[in-house]
């Protein structure tokens, strides 16, 4: 089994119009910002994105939204803190426009929505947003003395990953605080393309150092090494 | 609802000095965006582990220019370093931690808190967002799952509105979820029976504070200048 991909642009030249795709990253740790900018360049049209943030930390997504790719976005802090940089954010524009539909759910809802979708479980009930514009439209119901809210799983067609180190067969290893979203958006994508910095022989990673398990990674790429100062302001 | 006075109370790195000082030892915290990541500033070398909710346990101090790692950031995405005995997860297991009920406290801000002890933190009405939409974060999921929310704020807006009201006008984060609510002005504990006033800061009474606060307070017995 090999699953190395000789490039970005071919590990994602086949994700069609229509598709939806999880995008990995909080702020700027393990986003996996060369997939994004490929997708820029492969063109695909009315796209579900479904990521943390629009923009702050990962500016690149910025490209998909001028190129007009997304038709939604599904977010649970997708814009600048700033009122005066978001305004002039082209998300945020694209959403007053009514350009780009968008959902927002809590970060805990939002990662368990993924992380039900890779595990086989439908649905589930949380007590997080009762009493807030989140229960809108949805089925709230008591245990015990909590009333809870019934959130559906979340199964984007595609999700774009980030590990520090990986083999062939998509054994992932992250780093520190870069691990994130990763795992559940691994398990989550019927097809997940993972953007490597070092690609390994099976073997060179200690399976007790595997973060994301082979099983839920279909394409591993080698990307270079970003070099940033992490900010959001 | 124009507060009409300005009074002089603490900054906001002696509010976090407050707050800092009420947390015990031994206790998990979350510490959220702007006045409440100062705490952090007055806990070192104390027996507390922050969580930091992209996924660590122990967050360190700020990153010096010569220590910053990109892999090793805040969830306000700034650097940071680890101490002794840190450890990483995922996004999904922190907030699993969170729900859980395994922070002891929650340091939040926020725009308004009601007298049932409601918060409204995560949507400015005047940005013109669509109402369900805006960084709602990790806001709710803290608001709902840590054992004791404490709120960190200035008493009154930029422009003297109330913050202490008895209906929240904006957004909720949740219902019925503050325990403390520590301002430049005073610090407030929220009762079944109403927001009890235990302490204002030095040189301001009771009136002071009930001036620039809709609901009505009551006064607590031990009433004091809070102790810095």
């Amino acid at each position: 089994m090999d699953k190395v991909y000789p490039g970005v642009d071919e590990a994602v030249a086949d994700i069609p119009d229509g598709a939806s795709i999880a995008i990995s990253g909080f702020f700027t740790a393990g986003t996996p910002i060369p997939l994004i900018k490929a997708l820029a360049r492969q063109g695909a049209k009315d796209l579900t994105i479904i990521c943390m943030q629009m923009g702050p930390g990962n500016e690149d997504i910025n490209q998909l939204v001028i190129n007009k790719q997304i038709k939604k976005a599904i977010c649970n802090y997708p814009f600048y803190r700033s009122a005066s940089r978001g305004a002039n954010s082209p998300t945020e524009q694209a959403v007053r426009a009514g350009e780009i539909e968008m959902e927002v759910y809590p970060m805990g809802t939002f990662s368990e929505k993924l992380r039900a979708a890779g595990a086989g479980i439908a649905a589930f009930y949380t007590p997080t947003g009762v009493g807030t514009v989140v229960e809108q439209g949805k089925e709230k119901r008591k245990f015990g003395d909590r009333d809870c809210l019934l959130e559906y799983a979340l199964k984007p067609d595609y999700a774009f990953v980030y590990a520090y180190k990986g083999d062939r067969v998509g054994n992932l290893s992250c780093h520190k605080t870069a691990r994130n979203y990763n795992p559940e958006m691994a398990a989550a994508g019927k097809i997940t393309i993972a953007a490597v910095e070092n690609i390994v022989e099976p073997g060179d990673i200690d399976g007790d150092m595997v973060h994301i398990p082979g099983v839920y990674v279909q394409r591993v790429v080698k990307v270079e090494r970003p070099r940033y100062i992490p900010t959001i302001d | 609802m124009n507060v009409t006075r300005k009074l002089r109370g603490l900054s906001r790195e002696l509010i976090a000095l407050r707050i800092a000082n009420e947390l015990e030892d031994g206790t998990y915290v979350n510490l959220g965006i702007g006045i409440p990541t100062l705490v952090s500033d007055w806990i070192e070398g104390r027996d507390i582990i922050l969580q930091a909710e992209l996924g660590m346990l122990n967050t360190g101090p700020l990153a010096s220019r010569d220590e910053v790692e990109q892999d090793l950031i805040n969830a306000s995405c700034q650097p940071v370093t680890e101490l002794a005995g840190s450890s990483f997860f995922s996004e999904n297991e922190s907030f699993a931690m969170i729900r859980g009920g395994y922070m002891d406290t929650a340091v939040l801000g926020a725009l308004q808190v009601s007298e049932k002890g409601d918060l409204a933190g995560w949507q400015n009405p005047e940005r013109g967002l669509p109402e369900d939409i805006g960084n709602i974060g990790g806001s709710m999921d803290l608001a709902v799952g840590a054992r004791k929310v404490i709120i960190a704020m200035m008493h009154v807006t930029n422009d003297g509105q109330y913050k202490i009201v008895k209906n929240c006008s904006y957004p909720l984060t949740a219902r019925g979820v503050v325990d403390l609510i520590v301002t430049d002005l005073a610090f407030i504990e929220v009762t079944p029976k109403g927001l009890l006033l235990r302490e204002v800061a030095p040189g301001l009474t009771a009136e002071d504070v009930q001036s620039v606060t809709e609901p009505k307070l009551i006064i607590s017995p031990d009433l004091k200048e809070m102790q810095l």
